[in-house]
């Protein structure tokens, strides 16, 4: 039986302040390392923090060996698989929002946020570049996918993904809490939850979510990370505003079942999709 | 139309409330909280929610009646003292504004209630320092909207937990929470002259006003549709202007942009900034 065993670090962070964010990664990862963890996955911006604004060019990594920050990280690879956010800057002096996969002290995959929100309480648009592919990759643990965010809230990412190869779509988010009315969560929690569910679902995948806690002015972060199988189940969930460490067996195996019996992957008509999308980008093409 | 439902979770919004004033005095280095306490439910529910965050010991209730405060109020913050075990002071502030009315003797009520709100906030602002503590707001959603509050007077604090909550989601948070009855109860007042309530000066109850301003503000219905929905055009109006009249208060006072970097246009920090 293939196995993963997979934590979702669901921690708050330290706003700007990178040598603490790192401390504390190299924390979770060790205890993650310590309970026989393959792969851990921190959140969104989990290297600076969120509410960055015109800090973003001051808190910049960059995922290679040369980088101090990223060197530890990617020492303590070695044992263990890594996902961490991070404000990644191009040669070209763009800064985006990131999210890089680490593997024996290789960089694998690093992705750029492709979906900056900028309307209503999000203002990222203004201080990041927009990231320009979307692609699977394959590590230790199978072909994986990794959005951020607004990403997986445009259904396209997570479909190329699929189409692409991923068994395992990894997502990473600040997601701020709203929605505070007579349910016992937040309808902010309820919204990332259904659709996260729904991918896992349509994609016959595992999809794992890991949103952070803790506050930044007056947004609060409610955590509550997710790993849903391929069958849509829910498998693991981390506590509501709290930081936790969430550490489920994926057996993977169950990729193949859900498949034999829903084989939507295989029917999917990616010829037809393509022909439509082109009549229809040739047709309305200026509204996109 | 939507319904209008503003019941909330009360333990998510404890959890949510409490979190949020523990975790950001933290950042700021603080681990204490001044608040005024007038008898009224609004800094009754913000004692509540500090006391929960802070332990009741790192709390400051300070109660500071005029003259001319009923024996009530004092009573009613008495209660949540006592009730909560947080620490407590009573500075009256007769003997502060008194001078200042004697000199103008043809001030109204309205400035007079703008002053004694101002000196409690230097009472208070004085007392964050001796207490080593932050000042915890206690204004709510409805009155900042409607701007019925003194600014640099009540609406001066720190952190302020409940100004996402209308009037009717404090009283709904406060009586779970158990705040007295005979404070969730009562008619809100700013407690100038006896016999004074806020639903009379405004001229409509909270309830009336907290379900048109959720629709305006919560779900983006236009005056219009509000009207449409069964609410007065004249009490729609009446409200949006008021909202529109009083913005000022709510944000910062514009500086006029000359340099190529100015605070507030293009300097751009978070308040947590390397917190």
């Amino acid at each position: 039986m293939k196995k993963l065993t997979l934590a979702l670090a669901q921690i708050e962070t330290k706003l700007g302040v990178l040598e603490a964010n790192l401390e504390k990664h190299l924390d979770y990862i060790n205890q993650a390392r310590d309970k026989n963890a393959n792969l851990i996955v921190f959140p969104e911006l989990s290297l600076t923090g969120y509410l960055l604004q015109d800090m973003v060019p001051s808190v910049v990594t960059r995922p290679t060996q040369d980088d101090p920050h990223f060197k530890q990280l990617l020492e303590a690879s070695e044992d263990i698989d890594i996902v961490v956010g991070f404000v990644n800057e191009d040669d070209r002096h763009r800064f985006f929002n990131s999210a890089a996969y680490l593997s024996k002290g290789k960089v694998l995959h690093v992705h750029n946020k492709v979906y900056l929100p900028t309307y209503g309480l999000f203002d990222e648009g203004r201080f990041f570049a927009w990231g320009d592919q979307i692609r699977a990759f394959d590590t230790p643990h199978g072909r994986i996918g990794l959005l951020v965010c607004e990403d997986f809230w445009h259904a396209s990412p997570p479909y190329l993904l699929w189409l692409d190869g991923a068994e395992l779509l990894l997502f990473i988010s600040v997601s701020p809490g709203r929605g505070l009315n007579s349910h016992e969560e937040l309808e902010s929690a309820r919204w990332v939850e259904h659709i996260t569910q729904a991918y896992a679902s349509l994609y016959t995948s595992f999809v794992a979510n890991c949103n952070r806690v803790g506050y930044e002015d007056g947004f609060n972060f409610w955590g509550g990370a997710t790993i849903h199988d391929p069958n849509g189940e829910l498998l693991a969930q981390g506590p509501y505003h709290e930081e936790a460490l969430t550490i489920t067996e994926l057996d993977l195996n169950q990729l193949h079942r859900t498949r034999a019996r829903l084989p939507l992957l295989r029917d999917e008509r990616t010829g037809l999709v393509t022909r439509e999308m082109n009549r229809i980008l040739a047709e309305r093409g200026r509204a996109f | 139309m939507n319904t209008i439902d503003l019941n909330l979770n009360p333990e998510l919004a404890t959890k949510v409330l409490a979190g949020f004033i523990r975790k950001e005095l933290g950042r700021a280095d603080f681990s204490k909280a001044v608040l005024g306490l007038s008898g009224g439910i609004d800094s009754a529910l913000s004692c509540f929610l500090a006391a929960e965050a802070l332990g009741p010991e790192n709390v400051l209730a300070v109660r500071m009646p005029y003259k001319s405060s009923s024996q009530g109020s004092l009573d009613h913050a008495q209660l949540v003292i006592e009730q909560l075990g947080v620490q407590s002071l009573t500075v009256e502030i007769t003997e502060m504004v008194e001078p200042l009315f004697e000199k103008m003797p043809d001030m109204d009520n309205m400035r007079k209630g703008n002053v004694m709100a101002r000196q409690r906030m230097i009472i208070l602002y004085d007392q964050s320092e001796a207490f080593n503590g932050l000042v915890v707001g206690t204004g709510n959603k409805t009155e900042i909207l409607l701007g019925y509050s003194t600014l640099y007077g009540d609406a001066a604090c720190a952190i302020n937990p409940i100004g996402d909550l209308y009037k009717t989601q404090v009283r709904q948070l406060s009586h779970a929470l158990g705040v007295p009855d005979e404070i969730v109860n009562k008619a809100p007042s700013a407690d100038l002259w006896a016999g004074q309530t806020d639903e009379d000066e405004l001229g409509y109850t909270y309830e009336e006003a907290d379900n048109l301003l959720y629709l305006i503000v919560d779900q983006r219905y236009t005056p219009q549709e509000c009207v449409e929905a069964g609410f007065g055009e004249d009490f729609v109006q009446g409200v949006v202007r008021r909202m529109m009249r009083n913005h000022f208060k709510r944000v910062m006072p514009p500086i006029a942009k000359v340099s190529n970097r100015t605070i507030g246009y293009d300097f751009l920090y978070p308040r947590d900034w390397g917190t």
